[in-house]
């Protein structure tokens, strides 16, 4: 049973492939990459990959299709040439295919237990997890305790793209917000006119917010942690800018605020490296941090859970920000 | 009891498929952005709905059940909403509920 | 070599040969950054099936359940997947200042340009 759902999703993935390589409308195609995403992200709840497609579906699906539609909004919606040589493309495609596919021969068997990848680390990990760190998801426990170094590197990889978006495309025609608010304009019949809109989006935000932080502290027993739970919330506030445009949006979070809070998570989640270290331990070692090395654990965990949500919810808004604040998309 | 849970949810579930397929079919053949909007919704409301009732009704009374109910709510209200947004600004675009039958195509 | 051994791995190349054909041939630059998405997100379906153990569940240690899927491949593909998106936005980035330099996104017309520069 679990094949045939297998195979049925791998089957469409390449369908939508396929179509995303034939057809011309840049819109369309980003439908298509959004309808891919969440094919991936139900075939990794097939494979037990559960915090994998919650990642997969809260930042692949939502961000990247909100990033291309602000794009195509900006740009052109339509390709307009041939393809280049296809015949040639399609001649090292295959090859390099075909040698890939030889490359797997070799390799294990889909779902081996005796399979050489389950036999070193991750044995430790499962059963040491819940003696030496503590938390139920063993995902939570490897991806902040365990190899903790590799997330503050990831966290830094988010920092760092904020702020090349931000140096490259900035925020057009900023001005004070005195003049923005008497600019800003919507009157009370502009909003009347989406009604329905701004009732259920009222209703629905502080629902969306919460929803937020129930998965950001919640990610110790069940899927969930810092990245989805900042990736959600900052789509909170994109729903909000949707509804009543970027100018209030930015006087609800103004921009130069958002750069403090991205560096404020970085900078926890540094800061508790380096504290542990002025305590005696390793860097990121959350042992010392109190007395009882499983409460100094779930300490450590905590904040730099933290530091990671509030880090991605501020780059992505401040993302999200610079790309619909371009001529073409300002009403 | 149990016997009678496991007919009504998997009745619920067979016409949540029906529904979807139908849907489905409808986008494709129906003539005009309106009725085809409308074929989609038809999914996304009744498809939804009866295949997460009659997930509910498999898990009995346990805290999944009050996962999917709220997911149920969810839907419930967001769905037509999305619907309402596309109709509203396709007609603002210009589009016309009901053409003259040899305008379409 | 049954087809179930390996069925996941060859689907996983053949969508990341997709990816690859899209980057390489067509002209668009958007189209280019989706087709890059498609390359990576099927490497991440590679490294996941590499984790899958029959019988096993998702790695939330709970009682009485024996076998796990493998975690670390998943923490790994946590990681990428959020890179991706980084690159992904810088990519976006790129393309809309091109877009400004040159007034279009297709690469022949801002080979041309350039060359007349």
């Amino acid at each position: 049973m679990d094949l045939i759902i297998d195979i049925t999703l791998l089957t469409f993935l390449g369908i939508t492939a396929l179509a995303i390589n034939r057809i011309d409308k840049l819109f369309c195609i980003i439908m298509l990459s959004g309808i891919y995403s969440l094919l991936c992200a139900s075939l990794f709840v097939t494979m037990d990959a559960v915090d994998v497609a919650f990642t997969e579906a809260a930042v692949g699906t939502g961000i990247v299709t909100v990033l291309l539609l602000s794009t195509i909004g900006a740009t052109d919606t339509q390709q307009r040439s041939a393809p280049h040589r296809p015949l040639l493309a399609l001649l090292m495609v295959c090859t390099t295919g075909a040698i890939l596919i030889y490359g797997t021969m070799d390799m294990p068997a889909f779902g081996d237990p005796e399979a050489p990848i389950h036999q070193h680390v991750a044995p430790r990990y499962i059963n040491e997890s819940l003696h030496e760190v503590g938390p139920p998801n063993i995902v939570t426990s490897i991806l902040a305790s365990y190899r903790g170094i590799d997330t503050l590197g990831e966290t830094v990889v988010i920092f760092t793209a904020g702020l090349s978006v931000v140096g490259l495309i900035g925020f057009r025609g900023m001005q004070k917000f005195g003049d923005r608010k008497r600019a800003a304009g919507i009157t009370r019949d502009d909003m009347d006119e989406h009604l329905v809109l701004r009732i259920i989006i009222k209703m629905f935000i502080p629902l969306i917010l919460l929803f937020a932080l129930y998965v950001q502290f919640h990610g110790d027993y069940g899927p969930g942690g810092g990245f989805q739970a900042g990736v959600i919330f900052a789509s909170g506030f994109i729903f909000y800018t949707l509804m009543y445009g970027l100018d209030k949006a930015m006087q609800v979070m103004p921009p130069r605020v958002l750069g403090y809070i991205g560096a404020l998570g970085v900078l926890i989640y540094g800061g508790v490296g380096v504290t542990t270290m002025l305590l005696g331990g390793n860097f990121l070692d959350y042992n010392v941090l109190m007395h009882e090395p499983l409460h100094g654990q779930h300490l450590g965990i905590f904040l730099i859970e933290l530091g990671i949500g509030i880090t991605v919810f501020s780059i992505m808004l401040l993302i999200f920000f610079a790309f619909s604040s371009r001529k073409g998309l300002r009403q | 009891m149990e016997i009678m849970l496991n007919w009504i949810s998997a009745l619920s579930i067979g016409m949540g498929v029906f529904l979807g397929v139908t849907g489905a079919v409808g986008i494709f053949r129906l003539p005009n952005f309106f009725t085809r909007l409308h074929a989609a919704s038809v999914t996304d409301s009744g498809c939804a709905f009866l295949i997460l009732f009659g997930l509910m009704l498999q898990s009995g009374l346990t805290i999944p059940t009050v996962k999917l109910c709220f997911i149920l709510i969810f839907f419930l209200i967001s769905s037509p909403t999305a619907t309402h947004a596309l109709a509203k600004t396709a007609l603002d675009c210009g589009a016309e509920p009901t053409p003259h039958p040899h305008e379409e195509r | 070599m049954n087809i179930g051994a390996h069925y996941n791995y060859w689907v996983a190349i053949f969508l990341m040969m997709t990816g690859f054909y899209i980057v390489i041939t067509h002209g668009n630059l958007i189209k280019k950054l989706i087709g890059l998405n498609l390359f990576s997100t099927s490497v991440f379906i590679l490294y996941i099936s590499l984790a899958k153990v029959r019988g096993g569940t998702a790695p939330i240690a709970a009682p009485g359940i024996e076998v796990y899927s493998n975690p670390l491949p998943h923490v790994l593909i946590l990681t990428a997947i959020v890179v991706g998106v980084a690159t992904t936005a810088v990519g976006l980035a790129l393309v809309l200042l091109i877009y400004d330099r040159y007034g279009t996104i297709e690469e022949d017309e801002i080979r041309l340009k350039d060359d007349s520069l």
